[in-house]
């Protein structure tokens, strides 16, 4: 009894970090390359998974099978949440690269709030059912009482996207650009890497991950409204810098641990008290590791 | 290189602009389309189509992108202008005439001072009550500005010190019966203290983590608040919070609608003469040492750890006493005052109106509290104005409104030592 509990905490922590770890990518890379807090990141897996709730409501008259439909929502949220991503950067932080970093900040949060009330205006403020396109697998009954199918989906989902990343980001040619030119901007741009492509690929990439997060997170709890980002988008960007923000490893293992602290502060102590858990604990880390989990110690130089 | 910004201004459409800006719409038309026309009803389960929609952002997005790339244009050109010209044409501003004739700058003020005492008695009593708001958050913004525009630091959990003050009033109040009057000290100094046990710990951390430790800071507050209720009476808060009053009098809800509004902007005039004064002080000076670059700042000798501390408690203190006039004013508090949002409109205040820059942060503070305020005609679209406007107000005036005339009197101080140096 007691060691199922905590096999069903331990297995919730990992689908809360997943989706933090699918959010926080973004975040990290973001900075890593750009130094900017992007605030509207959380937005764009809100557009996500509004598109998919949108695409598969509107295709269910077409009688396709669910599982079709999920894969379309899916992969039309992630087309446009790029689309979104790659407009914002052109938009607001592109013509702000010379600017106070402060100033790209302010920005991004104005970013955010018009692309809630955009979608507050053009849809609704209300909850909307999302719908369950995902049959029960069926190998997953013996162990359904721990874990169910979109959990499960979950897990396979994010490995597989991390798998992928790691090797985008180490062995292509725009994985190097990337990661010459979060080293160096100015370097990258001396060897010839076309640094405004690199970065618009960086929210290319940044936004997908989110949308398949905010698909998967959707199609899991079942219902999304237009303020889920904002909520998302913090919490994954405490679990960037809880993993030394700018790290990608450094992201994905904050996520996780966010998500597990998460999980089990509140299965054993209080529910009231699930956000003090994790900020709580990231308190605890920064002062004891001042730039995170994996971050590189900030050098001090004259 | 002025010509740049002058062809930027006149220059006539060509025809690779209206191909440029058919592009944009087409890509706007493509990127709102599922969230702008399709609406799926789950409770009928129909499909609405609003092709209509697509129509309005596809010319919307076919003019802006015009006015878009002539204001881009503008900007570049006036960089431009910057770099190159060596010799800068002085461009006679208001404040610089300010500068040259301080008569102006005292008649300038007058004025202000008179507008704002003749203000509760011209307008009526809503109006005062939304300016004791807009003034609350001039104070909260220039203390503010002492942590992030002077000391440069980035903290985004500012609003717990004026929950702190808020509460200190209320429940000293709710227990001990303590008045208005004895707590606006009291809720400044608790804010203080609480401000420099928060500090003591995460003053180490750098840049963004500082950032994102306050910000924790705050939520941990908020939602403690929420949950301890033999403390703070949880989400329900505590109501019945007395209004300021005088002499012990029987004051109406008018009545202490204007002393309160009187007391805020007494309060607001001390404020910024402090922070006047502290820029140019030993201590002020610190702080843009700090801001600039710290390890340089400790080579000159100057006590980073005291600095920073110093920072934290004077702009706490700040914010405890604005969250003792809150509580008075609004009678009733609870913690959903208090969220991060809060905090982040601050910190907006701050950056919009020019970092560090007095007059800035107050016109940024007035603009965002007020701003929304009348923005209530279009009560809908409010929001989405609010934050285009923030967007808007960075990309061309990144360095916010007002921006603070700083740099220039360093330079002139430099040049100043090195003559002397000469000699």
């Amino acid at each position: 009894m007691n060691s199922t509990y905590f096999i069903e905490l331990f297995l919730g922590g990992l689908t809360r970090g997943s989706i933090y770890a699918l959010i926080a990518l973004g975040y990290t890379m973001v900075y890593g390359i750009i130094q900017l807090i992007n605030f509207a990141h959380g937005e764009i897996y809100m557009i996500g998974a509004f598109t998919a709730l949108i695409v598969s409501g509107a295709l269910a008259f077409t009688g396709l099978d669910p599982v079709l439909i999920f894969l379309i929502a899916a992969v039309v949220a992630v087309v446009w949440s790029a689309s979104y991503g790659i407009t914002m950067e052109k938009i607001a932080y592109k013509p702000l690269r010379k600017a106070p970093r402060l100033s790209a900040l302010i920005s991004a949060i104005g970013m955010s709030m018009f692309l809630q009330n955009y979608v507050l205006l053009a849809q609704t403020s209300d909850f909307q059912p999302f719908p369950e396109l995902i049959p029960d697998l069926a190998f997953l009954d013996p162990v359904s009482n721990i874990m169910n199918t979109t959990q499960f989906i979950i897990l396979v989902t994010t490995a597989v996207v991390m798998i992928l990343f790691t090797l985008l980001i180490r062995y292509t040619r725009i994985g190097k650009a990337m990661r010459a030119t979060a080293q160096d901007k100015i370097m990258a741009q001396l060897v010839g890497i076309n640094v405004n492509r690199v970065i618009m690929f960086t929210f290319l990439i940044g936004s997908s991950t989110a949308a398949i997060g905010g698909v998967l997170i959707s199609s899991h709890v079942g219902q999304i409204n237009f303020y889920i980002g904002f909520i998302a988008g913090i919490k994954a960007f405490v679990a960037a810098v809880l993993g030394g923000i700018g790290s990608i490893p450094g992201a994905v293992l904050g996520s996780f641990v966010l998500g597990l602290t998460e999980s089990f502060g509140t299965g054993y102590i209080s529910s009231d008290y699930e956000d003090v858990f994790a900020f709580a604990f990231l308190i605890i880390i920064l002062i004891f590791r001042p730039s995170g989990l994996l971050g590189k110690p900030t050098k001090k130089k004259v | 290189m002025s010509d740049t910004a002058k062809n930027g201004l006149s220059r006539y459409i060509t025809a690779k602009d209206v191909k440029r800006s058919a592009i944009m719409a087409v890509w706007f038309m493509f990127l709102t389309f599922p969230i702008m026309v399709i609406k799926v009803n789950t409770v009928t389960d129909t499909v609405e189509w609003r092709w209509f929609n697509m129509l309005i952002i596809g010319v919307a997005s076919f003019i802006l992108s015009h006015v878009w790339k002539l204001m881009i244009d503008r900007r570049e050109g006036r960089m431009a202008d910057a770099v190159s010209s060596s010799v800068i044409v002085e461009k006679k501003t208001l404040r610089d005439r300010m500068e040259e004739k301080p008569m102006i700058k005292k008649v300038g003020s007058l004025v202000i001072l008179v507008i704002a005492v003749l203000f509760p008695i011209v307008t009526g009593m809503y109006q005062t009550s939304i300016m004791i708001t807009a003034l609350l958050y001039v104070v909260l913004a220039l203390g503010l500005n002492i942590i992030v525009g002077l000391g440069g630091l980035l903290v985004l959990g500012y609003i717990v010190f004026y929950g702190v003050g808020a509460y200190t009033y209320a429940l000293l109040n709710y227990h001990f019966g303590l008045n208005f009057w004895l707590a606006l000290p009291l809720g400044g100094i608790f804010a203080m203290i609480i401000g420099i046990l928060i500090a003591i710990p995460v003053l180490r951390l750098r840049g963004d983590y500082l950032a994102i430790v306050t910000l924790a800071f705050g939520e941990i507050f908020r939602i403690v608040m929420e949950n301890w209720n033999g403390l703070s009476f949880g989400p329900s808060g505590i109501a019945n919070i007395p209004r300021p009053t005088l002499f012990g009098l029987d004051f109406s809800i008018q009545q202490s609608t204007t002393l309160t509004y009187y007391v805020i902007v007494i309060f607001v005039i001390i404020t910024i003469f402090i922070v006047r004064r502290l820029e140019d002080s030993r201590l002020g000076r610190a702080w843009v040492a700090m801001r600039e670059d710290e390890i340089a700042g400790e080579a000159m000798g100057i006590d980073m750890w005291k600095t920073k501390l110093a920072a934290f408690a004077l702009s706490t203190f700040w914010a405890g006493v604005a969250g003792v006039i809150f509580a008075g004013k609004t009678t009733f508090i609870n913690p959903a005052s208090f969220t991060m949002w809060e905090s982040i409109l601050v910190l907006c205040m701050v950056v919009l109106g020019g970092m560090g820059s007095i007059p800035g942060v107050i016109s940024g503070a007035l603009i965002i509290t007020l701003l929304p305020e009348y923005l209530r005609a279009f009560s809908e679209l409010r929001m989405l104005i609010f934050g285009a406007v923030l967007v808007l107000v960075m990309v061309f005036k990144p360095e916010g409104m007002i921006p603070a005339i700083r740099q220039k009197y360093e330079f002139k101080g430099i040049t100043g030592n090195k003559n002397k140096g000469d000699k």
